[in-house]
């Protein structure tokens, strides 16, 4: 991660709180083309990293990330101004519809402009999934756990905290059952060295 | 307790509980909000919510700053608005500190290599309910489609994507 001034972490968040539509998840294409693309604060990896820690957290995605990455850039300060840089847009246009438009969700034209937004939010969702899809399901073991949280989220109603929790398990038991064979086949050929030594 | 005490504490428990994001917490915030302090009725709590999902920004954010406001004025807004990301900052505070230590062990690296999938399936999740409720006419599917080419295909900003389907829907609706 590359260091950064305060101001530019403030704008960079306040850019993506203002434009985040549709929950968490629509915005990551937009974060991870400031932070990744254009600001070049993390690497692709990172991001991954970045994901992985604020979903393991209470809270939305937008407040978590930015003051994970605001911390690891500037410190505490850092990740003080990039979460007030990620709320503050939120926080001024709902004052702003609060008192002057409380008929805002019913008027017609922000209604139409709404129903055109929201099939955007799922191309967003989708296009999220296509991006950190590449870099993060490298192996079968990713596929199958991505595709397993889906199914067990669908099936059993298991939620989301439940499914990292068994995603970290699923990690874990990988390895031991990997490092196991690994251990199983170095046994196994050093025996049979052995067993053509004793031939010999 | 006074009244913006009770709404720091309410968004704060409301803010503390809440993984998966914003649409997690609205089940909370309606038995808090409704059923405990009775500050709005169901049918304010719902008008709320459609305009937190129709304005920028989280969905938590927005209507703990709308509830604050409508339930305390403007200093209402700030406490509630406080109350609800205090715990999710405190919480990655700590994560943050302990990853910039641990990164490079080998337990952080197994159990991330559980966890960075499955927040894919999580996206998923999101991508499966989302679609299903949102794409139910040709229409939509339209707008869908094209946003989706302009974002993959054309490398466009999500912001200008998010503009020009506004645009759409005043076209199409």
């Amino acid at each position: 991660m590359k260091k950064t001034s305060l101001a530019e972490l403030f704008l960079t968040f306040f850019k993506i709180g203002a434009f985040t539509f549709g929950g968490g998840y629509a915005m990551l294409p937009l974060i991870q083309r400031e932070v990744v693309n254009v600001k070049k604060w993390l690497s692709e990896d990172e991001f991954g990293d970045v994901l992985a820690v604020t979903q393991s957290a209470p809270g939305a995605l937008a407040v978590n990330s930015s003051v994970f990455i605001g911390y690891n850039l500037a410190g505490l300060p850092g990740a003080t101004v990039a979460v007030l840089g990620s709320v503050l847009p939120s926080f001024f246009i709902i004052l702003v519809v609060a008192t002057f438009f409380t008929q805002f969700s019913s008027q017609p034209i922000v209604q139409r402009m709404f129903y055109g937004i929201r099939p955007a939010v799922v191309a967003l969702i989708a296009y999220a999934v296509l991006k950190l899809g590449k870099n993060i399901l490298v192996t079968s073991l990713g596929y199958f756990i991505a595709l397993a949280v889906l199914l067990l989220h669908l099936l059993f109603g298991i939620s989301p905290i439940q499914n990292i929790f068994l995603a970290a398990i699923a990690g874990v038991v990988h390895h031991h059952l990997t490092e196991h064979r690994k251990i199983r086949s170095e046994e196994i050929i050093t025996n049979k060295k052995k067993q053509e030594e004793n031939h010999k | 307790m006074s009244i913006l005490a009770k709404l720091f504490f309410s968004f704060f428990k409301i803010g503390a509980f809440t993984f998966g994001g914003g649409y997690a917490m609205i089940p909370l915030m309606q038995t808090e909000i409704i059923n405990t302090h009775h500050w709005l009725t169901h049918n304010e709590f719902m008008e709320i919510i459609a305009i937190a999902e129709m304005t920028p920004g989280p969905v938590a954010i927005n209507s703990a700053t709308f509830i604050g406001f409508r339930t305390a004025g403007v200093l209402g807004s700030a406490v509630a608005t406080l109350g609800v990301i205090l715990p999710s900052v405190i919480t990655v505070l700590i994560i943050a500190h302990l990853f910039k230590k641990f990164k490079n062990s080998s337990w952080t690296k197994i159990l991330f290599s559980g966890i960075k999938p499955a927040i894919i399936g999580l996206i998923l999740i999101a991508l499966f309910s989302l679609g299903h409720t949102t794409l139910t006419d040709y229409k939509a599917i339209i707008i869908f489609l094209s946003t989706f080419l302009l974002l993959v295909k054309g490398k466009f900003h999500p912001i200008s994507v998010i503009g020009f389907s506004a645009l759409l829907g005043l076209l199409f609706y």
